[in-house]
């Protein structure tokens, strides 16, 4: 009767399956994710590197990126981006620093249908919420309508199609990601320090100001590094807010591969954008790691 | 020292107010939370409400209400395309995603091998591209191969975005499931491929789920990557859209966005119920 209970012994066949078994489970998503993304990425690459069939023969390798360090425009691009960057960075991030600390320690029983209200934006399209902000900043849109209406203003106020609108609209789309990032930081500050602050006679605003906000910044740090590096690389809100006046790398980008069919100088421009975001993703995943303690 | 003696050791009086100071702090925090709030969903709101309208333009504050504009858009072919291409290359990549994510997920939470930690780093490695240069590497690739406004394109397109999602969901589900449960199959008898079907599936169901809903969210949302492989054929609906978005701005694409949002809405609470949006998308 024991022995129908114990296991058998592995069979030399079963033994070698055992060992190839998640080399094979592996193998499908692996054979995927090389025809769909190293491939691609590999051409890229390539591409960048290469020459143009129109260009003069003799040519070298690095025309595309030669021609990206020397005209002052394609720096111009660089540098608007860059801004771009850093002004949604801290935009989104003031912005969701009250909802994170607010989310984090609230305990009110609604907290987490309050926490999906504030997540949930994110698996909307983001076209459509663009296509929101066109709606309130245009100029017979909601803001410029209400204040027209309340007779505030007689003229519509220039907050679209410009930079100022990229700005807001991607603190907008990207102010969820902001707040996970953040929450989780809040989440991590000991109330035990708190406590101690206010039995000593702090009052709140100093508990805030002395034991929170220094607690937070590691958090805030690590969401400032992420909405920077999302932004930076943003292509929808900037081809659509913009008013064809704000020139990102990712529209140059866009511009270069439909409308100029210049296919190298967007590889290599596509090239420059991916080297800039590898190494932030990294540095920001270094950060989060570090945090984990 | 009788004034010491007879006074009371436990404070006693009547229970004060809030200091009207802190009432007002409270309210002004309350305020400042709903201020954000509103800022996050005043796009979608706004959305909401412009499909209402019964002007041909966009314009606030809105002049009649009708459902005109949802009615239009059961003719507008364009759109209609767009929805049906997006749902079936949506439905194929979830599908796709999510066997091919599961057995890695598996291998990756139940086995150890050599190059764990590199293969486990190129598995979440797409999330470092920015979509628009995955465009671009895509368009390069299946331009060349014919595969570009074909469903074809499109699966490859969005396959290599929703893989690590799926992966991730499912390794998770798989880390927090108790496994003395597999083990004790094991040691009652059971093959590996039981004691999947049998104990391992049951329990990490709702993981699985979360993660095809996902990848069937993030492909049916995607547009960046979408705009560089569609075409006359085969385009998206968030391309359509952007397409439109462009050059004109009839409420008609208000009443689709907020279609959109509805299905997107339905499978989010979907998740919610199922896994736990937070745990989903972290």
């Amino acid at each position: 009767m024991a022995s129908n209970v114990l296991p058998h012994a592995p069979s030399r066949a079963a033994f070698k399956f055992d060992r190839l078994a998640p080399f094979a489970l592996m193998a499908p998503a692996l054979l995927a994710l090389l025809l769909t993304f190293g491939l691609p990425i590999a051409w890229l690459v390539v591409t960048s590197f290469s020459v143009p069939d129109s260009a003069a023969p003799g040519t070298g390798a690095f025309t595309s990126y030669a021609l990206i360090a020397e005209q002052k425009y394609y720096w111009g691009v660089l540098g608007t981006t860059i801004k771009l960057g850093v002004c949604c960075a801290l935009l989104t991030v003031l912005l969701a620093y009250p909802l994170a600390m607010f989310l984090a320690r609230t305990t009110s029983r609604w907290r987490s249908l309050l926490v999906a209200l504030a997540i949930s934006p994110l698996l909307t399209s983001m076209i459509v919420r663009t296509y929101g902000w066109m709606i309130l900043l245009s100029d017979n849109g909601v803001i410029n309508g209400t204040l027209r209406a309340l007779h505030v203003i007689d003229t519509p106020l220039p907050i679209a199609n410009n930079f100022f609108a990229t700005v807001i609209a991607i603190a907008e789309v990207l102010l969820p990601y902001a707040l996970l990032a953040m929450m989780s930081g809040f989440g991590r500050i000991n109330k035990e320090l708190e406590n101690a602050a206010a039995v000593l006679g702090a009052s709140p605003l100093r508990v805030f100001l002395r034991v929170i906000l220094p607690l937070s910044l590691p958090g805030v740090a690590t969401a400032t590094l992420l909405i920077f590096v999302l932004s930076v690389s943003s292509f929808v809100v900037p081809q659509l807010m913009g008013g064809g006046r704000v020139f990102v790398l990712a529209t140059e980008v866009f511009s270069e591969a439909t409308v100029t069919l210049n296919w190298q100088l967007a590889a290599a421009l596509s090239m420059v954008l991916l080297v800039i975001f590898g190494v932030l993703i990294s540095l920001y995943q270094r950060a989060i790691k570090a945090l984990e303690y | 020292m009788s004034e010491v003696v007879s006074a009371p050791i436990l404070p006693v009086g009547r229970p004060r107010a809030t200091p009207m100071s802190q009432r007002m702090s409270r309210m002004v925090w309350r305020l400042l939370i709903a201020a954000i709030y509103l800022f996050l969903l005043a796009p979608l709101i706004v959305v909401f409400i412009v499909s209402f309208d019964t002007r041909p333009y966009i314009a606030f504050p809105p002049a009649g209400f009708s459902f005109g504009s949802y009615i239009a858009l059961v003719h507008n072919t364009g759109f209609i395309h767009g929805f049906v291409v997006s749902l079936i290359v949506g439905i194929i990549v979830s599908c796709l995603s999510t066997v091919c994510g599961t057995m890695a997920a598996l291998a990756l939470a139940r086995y150890d091998f050599r190059g764990k930690a590199l293969i486990s780093w190129l598995f979440v490695s797409p999330l470092l591209v920015p979509h628009i240069v995955l465009g671009m590497a895509l368009m390069l690739v299946l331009s060349p191969l014919y595969l570009t406004d074909t469903y074809t394109g499109l699966v490859i397109a969005h396959l290599g975005i929703t893989l690590p999602y799926v992966i991730r969901t499912v390794s998770m589900s798989l880390m927090t499931v108790d496994i003395r449960c597999e083990e004790a199959a094991r040691v009652l008898g059971a093959n590996a491929w039981t004691v999947l079907r049998r104990v391992t599936f049951p329990l990490i169901w709702s993981g699985l789920a979360a993660g095809a809903i996902i990848a069937f969210l993030i492909s049916f949302d995607e547009a960046v990557i979408a705009l560089f492989v569609v075409g006359a054929n085969a385009t998206t609906l968030p391309v359509a859209i952007y397409k439109y978005v462009e050059y004109k701005t009839d409420p008609q694409v208000a009443a689709l966005s907020v279609v959109m949002i509805l299905i997107s809405l339905f499978f989010v609470v979907l998740i919610e119920r199922t896994a736990g949006l937070k745990r989903a998308l972290q």
